[in-house]
């Protein structure tokens, strides 16, 4: 818990309802949020040691912005875990297939879809924050 | 004759027992165009032929051509028994040929689906005049298909913008309630207050899109019932301006109506309002603390009005005035964001302003404001009358 208490996680959301929610979920599970409410708003915040993982909205200003600031966070610093939570799949039958599409391409380590955020994104960040086991 | 426009190919199968009647009608169309201006394409023909039944059967399955001429009588089976077994049968227009022009083969092979008849003996003339016929047909109902299937593409797009437009406020209501379950924010009910106050909010918005979306609907639909009478624009305008005054007032924009003391003109007062109320809101919503509103109305002539709304908002750049129009844009920046919408306010508007012959025009310079003008003129007073363009939706 401890380590989790100090953990800085940049969410970024452009609907003001559920970045509250994530807020809430994060908060209860000892993760501190700096939050920005879109693409350009979060740009500035990418600097080195400013946050320890990044929860990123796929489609805000442009259909792409999650991916276009996973890619710069990635450049930045590439053990920086980074989720993509979408609800693209569901309303285009688009797929991010895992198996197929090598993840450099995608250059985030986890997708979450919209709907399962709250219960994945517990599992996911402690998996890649390495946070159930102690350290940072 | 040459001829720029570029040439398509039509497959015609003549099926005919008689050798010299093949050998006619293939003559008569080697070389034979039809030049179609309307669709901007010429039309030639490429010609195969059977003499038997079994054999149109044979051909019939290996490739469905477009034309086919179609002897009745034939040595092993009728014409018609060769409509009813052919695969793809409403897929290519058949002309059918008979000796004896009896009405009952008519109205058989009229609903076998027989385009068109050719009494034997004809002459070339009449061959290529009935071909010409078909392949204007031909040409008429892919155009239709076309449109068709453009029409079915733009309704899924409006489906799948409307179905993620509900989803949204959806999930942040479903993400409220969830954590409202959990208790997270321990046993008071005080501590959940602003998760309700969020959650009333969105699902007022979904209300508003509901609305929007049956208004838009009925509209398009020209069922809209209408109950033309004498309005005074200038009273309307003023309630319209009482009904944005709290919005206004929370977000500090004075709201000003520029009319005359009346001003008379033969309107549906429901539709009067949903025009100035979409403009009001507008010009309150996309303003700035302490920004103006003003709309104002002008006796253009006996039974025209001209309408201009502007504020003193965030305007909008070039780009974003383009798209304005479009069913549920909705400009997306750091100045837009917290104000809600459906996204269908402005389609509404310019819908509702053809019902009185006018056209809504848009003028913005980004940071300074954002200026509507329209103008209205008497309805027309039969109730049930609308716009013509606005049918067939």
């Amino acid at each position: 818990m401890t380590s989790k208490a100090r953990m800085k996680i940049l969410v970024v959301e452009d609907d003001p309802d559920m970045m509250e929610q994530m807020r809430i979920y994060l908060e209860s599970e000892g993760y501190e949020v700096l939050a920005a409410s879109n693409q350009k708003e979060a740009e500035p915040l990418i600097r080195p040691g400013a946050f320890a993982a990044a929860v990123l909205d796929l489609m805000m200003e442009n259909p792409d912005s999650g991916f276009v600031l996973s890619h710069k966070i990635k450049k930045m610093d590439a053990r920086i875990p980074v989720i993509i939570v979408t609800s693209v799949t569901r309303e285009t039958g688009f797929y991010f297939d895992k198996a197929r599409d090598p993840k450099d391409w995608i250059k985030a380590d986890a997708i979450i879809h919209k709907e399962l955020r709250f219960e994945q994104l517990k599992g996911e960040l402690r998996r890649l924050t390495g946070a159930g086991e102690g350290h940072d | 004759m040459t001829d720029p426009q570029p040439l398509h190919l039509l497959d015609v199968l003549i099926v005919d027992d008689e050798a010299g009647m093949r050998a006619g009608a293939e003559r008569s169309l080697e070389g034979f165009t039809v030049a179609l201006p309307d669709f901007g394409e010429t039309v030639a023909f490429s010609v195969r032929s059977a003499s038997t039944g079994s054999e149109a059967l044979e051909e019939l399955g290996a490739r469905a051509p477009d034309i086919v001429l179609l002897d009745y009588k034939l040595p092993d089976m009728t014409g018609i028994d060769v409509l009813a077994a052919a695969p793809g049968a409403p897929d290519f227009l058949t002309i059918m040929i008979t000796a004896f022009a009896s009405l009952e083969v008519a109205v058989t092979a009229t609903k076998r689906g027989a385009f068109d008849f050719l009494a034997k003996p004809f002459t070339p003339e009449e061959l290529r005049a009935t071909v010409t016929k078909a392949a204007r047909s031909i040409y008429l109902q892919r155009k239709a298909r076309r449109l068709e299937e453009e029409k079915r593409q733009v309704r899924f797009e409006f489906i799948r913008v409307l179905a993620h437009e509900l989803k949204s406020p959806l999930a942040a209501v479903e993400g409220y309630m969830h954590l409202m379950k959990e208790r997270m924010k321990g046993p008071e009910l005080e501590a959940y207050d602003q998760m309700i106050e969020r959650s009333v909010l969105r699902i007022g918005g979904m209300r508003k899109l509901v609305m929007d979306l049956l208004d838009l609907t009925r509209l398009e639909s020209g069922r809209k019932k209408r109950a033309i009478e004498t309005v005074d624009l200038s009273r309307s305008a003023a309630l319209a301006a009482d009904a944005v005054s709290a919005m206004a007032a929370a977000r500090k924009v004075e709201v000003r109506v520029d009319a005359p003391a009346s001003l008379p003109l033969r309107a549906d007062p429901g539709e009067v309002d949903m025009i100035f109320s979409n403009l009001l809101t507008n010009a309150v919503k996309y303003n700035k603390e302490g920004g103006r509103a003003v709309l104002e109305l002008k006796a253009a002539e006996p039974g025209k009005v001209s309408v201009r709304c502007s504020d003193t908002g965030i305007g909008m750049t070039e780009e974003e005035l383009s798209r304005l129009f479009g069913e549920f844009v909705r400009m997306k920046n750091e100045h837009t964001r917290g104000i809600d919408g459906s996204g269908l306010g402005l389609s509404i508007l310019k819908k509702v302003v053809a019902l009185y012959g006018g056209e809504v025009r848009a003028s913005s310079r980004y940071g300074e404001g954002t200026s509507f003008e329209l103008t209205l003129r008497d309805a027309e007073t039969p109730a049930a009358e609308t716009d013509p363009s606005l049918k067939g939706a």
